[in-house]
């Protein structure tokens, strides 16, 4: 019966498989090829110069300091949001038990998760330019409350002691509510007698929370980790409309550098494309080292 | 504050009908829920506060934005939105997005529905290369291949045209398209596939006719998914892009908007253009909640 299939086949993958190949495939393989070239750009050809670029990485102050802001980045954000996503999915899905109904969610569960949910439907651009506002130091939101309760009022944005802080709060701030509802929609597949058998059982909140709810949600936690670490190597768009990286470098990160070298005022483009090469590898790196270390058993629900 | 009280009060109500011991745990849970609702209620503020902020002072003037930035507008100046939208030419911008969308978002769904049914659906030699060939894009962001992605656009001569936009639009989002559509299509039953090929339904004919409307709340969840993704989209506009400021992209506006304002001090203008770039995605997100919801945690959950 299935005769004809073919052509059906080839009209259906063609053309996705080709869009496909020269717009994303080809270009990830070049960035490897290009890594090992001295090439500015301009000229037709682009001088091989094997693993000099790499070498020069090593050597470049600016690309260590980076790379030890996305450390900061990899260490704090993922752990903060994690930590502030269960604290509230928990409270929204099982905040109010009461006597005999078990457990449920609180009052306005639905209005909190579709609020919480907003800063992820929104433009980075946008959040980047109304924090950069509410950061203002004379007009902001921040030191308008703070100049009210007559506590001193700092540049936040323009001290490089604070900015990197600043935007890393921003981060947490725009990822949170997903992670409230991306946790919400994996503790609502736990089976409800499961609580209601704890609860008969005496258990505090505290003790649910830790010796059922994040166990039995292992999996989902693993993949928010693993999101989230790579959001903190590879996001720069919030950084680059904040601070740009300011002052003096000290909320600067890789994929920054990748961005000003390839784009900026010099366009080393052989350069960019081995920061781009050892970016790749270091996600890479994270991602399997998240799987790894975060394996257990798969808990399946008969 | 009534109605943070009013589930402690039910629960101790709840509770006097139980045994000692169950009284002292509902004492217990009815304080947290007062704690749990404050927290709750705290991180609600923290979210909308920022967005409020943004659009009580679009209305402001510059001089009242700088007085007090917690204050009300005076009077609702709808000229500041007036300005924003012809003078930094918001409104020319948010036209642009929209005809780059649309044509990306039919070019996504159209071939990410092709693709995705005949790997679904068919059986055929390089049937899992070429879907672990597309799935794999999900690992790594786009911006790791931005250089040779840049070359690739302008040698083809779409530097700068809308079109290079939407091709590249559309070959970015097809992982996670395929993906989702895939999977879709993979549960829904063969027997009315079957029975429509015995009657002598043709292949193409199966797809648009019988396939494709069965597919429908799949492909709604993974066409607004698309939408949010590709109308937020910057960095890719910002590198292919450039130029020629009539064709740019509303997030390209916006960051130029930001950029004079910093030279005039238009603050209510670039409060304006925030509020009127936020406003639509708002009311697609509230609208399709849901969906939304659905659309971009499935994306994570592999």
């Amino acid at each position: 019966m299935r005769h004809g299939k073919y052509p059906l086949i080839v009209t259906f993958l063609v053309p996705p498989v080709l869009l496909y190949v020269v717009f994303v495939v080809s270009p990830y393989l070049q960035t490897f090829q290009i890594s090992t070239t001295s090439w500015l750009g301009y000229s037709a050809e682009a001088d091989p110069v094997g693993l000099a670029n790499f070498t020069a990485l090593l050597h470049d102050g600016r690309v260590w300091n980076a790379l030890k802001n996305n450390a900061v980045l990899l260490a704090v954000v993922p752990v903060l949001t994690i930590t502030l996503g269960l604290f509230f999915s928990t409270m929204l899905s099982m905040g109010g038990r009461k006597g005999r109904a078990g457990v449920t969610g609180v009052r306005g569960t639905a209005v909190y998760r579709m609020v919480y949910f907003f800063p992820q439907v929104l433009s980075v651009v946008i959040i980047a330019l109304l924090w950069k506002e509410v950061y203002h130091p004379n007009s902001g939101l921040l030191n308008g409350a703070l100049r009210a309760v007559g506590l001193p009022a700092p540049t936040w944005l323009g001290d490089p002691r604070t900015a990197f802080w600043c935007v890393l709060a921003v981060m947490v701030w725009s990822n949170v509510g997903f992670y409230v509802v991306l946790f919400g929609a994996a503790m609502s597949a736990i089976p409800r007698d499961i609580y209601e058998a704890v609860l008969l059982d005496g258990a505090s909140r505290w003790t649910t929370l830790r010796r059922i709810t994040i166990p039995l949600l292992w999996d989902t936690v693993q993949v928010a980790w693993i999101y989230l670490a790579i959001a903190a190597l590879d996001g720069f768009i919030l950084i680059q409309q904040m601070t740009n990286g300011g002052p003096n470098f000290s909320s600067d990160v890789i994929g920054l550098r990748m961005y000003e070298t390839a784009f900026g005022s010099e366009s080393k483009f052989g350069y960019a494309s081995a920061i781009g090469v050892v970016l790749f590898f270091l996600t890479l790196s994270v991602a399997v080292l998240a799987l790894r270390t975060a394996r257990r058993d798969r808990i399946e629900y008969s | 504050m009534t109605i943070l009280d009013r589930p402690a009060s039910e629960d101790a109500a709840a509770g006097e009908r139980r045994a000692p011991r169950d009284r002292a745990l509902r004492r217990e849970i009815g304080v947290a829920n007062v704690f749990s609702h404050g927290f709750l209620l705290l991180w609600g503020a923290l979210t909308v506060l920022p967005l409020l902020w943004m659009l009580l002072s679009s209305f402001k003037s510059d001089a009242e934005i700088l007085s007090d930035p917690w204050g009300l507008p005076g009077a609702l100046r709808f000229e500041n939105w007036a300005r924003a939208w012809t003078e930094a030419h918001i409104g020319r911008y948010f036209l642009n997005s929209a005809i780059v969308v649309a044509g990306s978002l039919t070019l996504t769904m159209l071939m990410g529905a092709t693709a995705a049914y005949v790997f679904a659906r068919y059986e055929f030699r390089g049937r899992q290369f070429f879907y672990y060939l597309f799935v794999g894009g999900m690992m790594f962001p786009a911006f790791l291949a931005l250089v040779p992605l840049f070359f690739v656009v302008r040698n083809a001569g779409l530097f700068g045209t809308w079109t290079g936009l939407i091709l590249v639009y559309a070959a970015y989002s097809l992982p996670f398209t395929v993906f989702f559509l895939t999977a879709f299509f993979r549960t829904l039953p063969t027997t009315v596939a079957e029975a429509a090929l015995m009657d002598g339904c043709g292949h193409f004919r199966l797809f648009f006719r019988v396939m494709l409307p069965m597919a429908r709340p799949g492909l709604i969840s993974v066409a607004i998914f698309n939408f949010l993704s590709q109308w937020n989209q910057f960095i890719l506009p910002q590198v292919l892009m450039q130029g020629d400021d009539s064709k740019w992209v509303l997030a390209q506006g916006l960051t130029a908007l930001a950029v004079s304002q910093g030279y005039q001090g238009d603050y209510s203008g670039l409060f304006a253009g925030l509020t009127i770039a936020t406003l639509p995605v708002l009311a697609v997100y509230v609208l399709f909640q849901r969906q939304v919801q659905s659309g971009l945690t499935a994306g994570q959950l592999k």
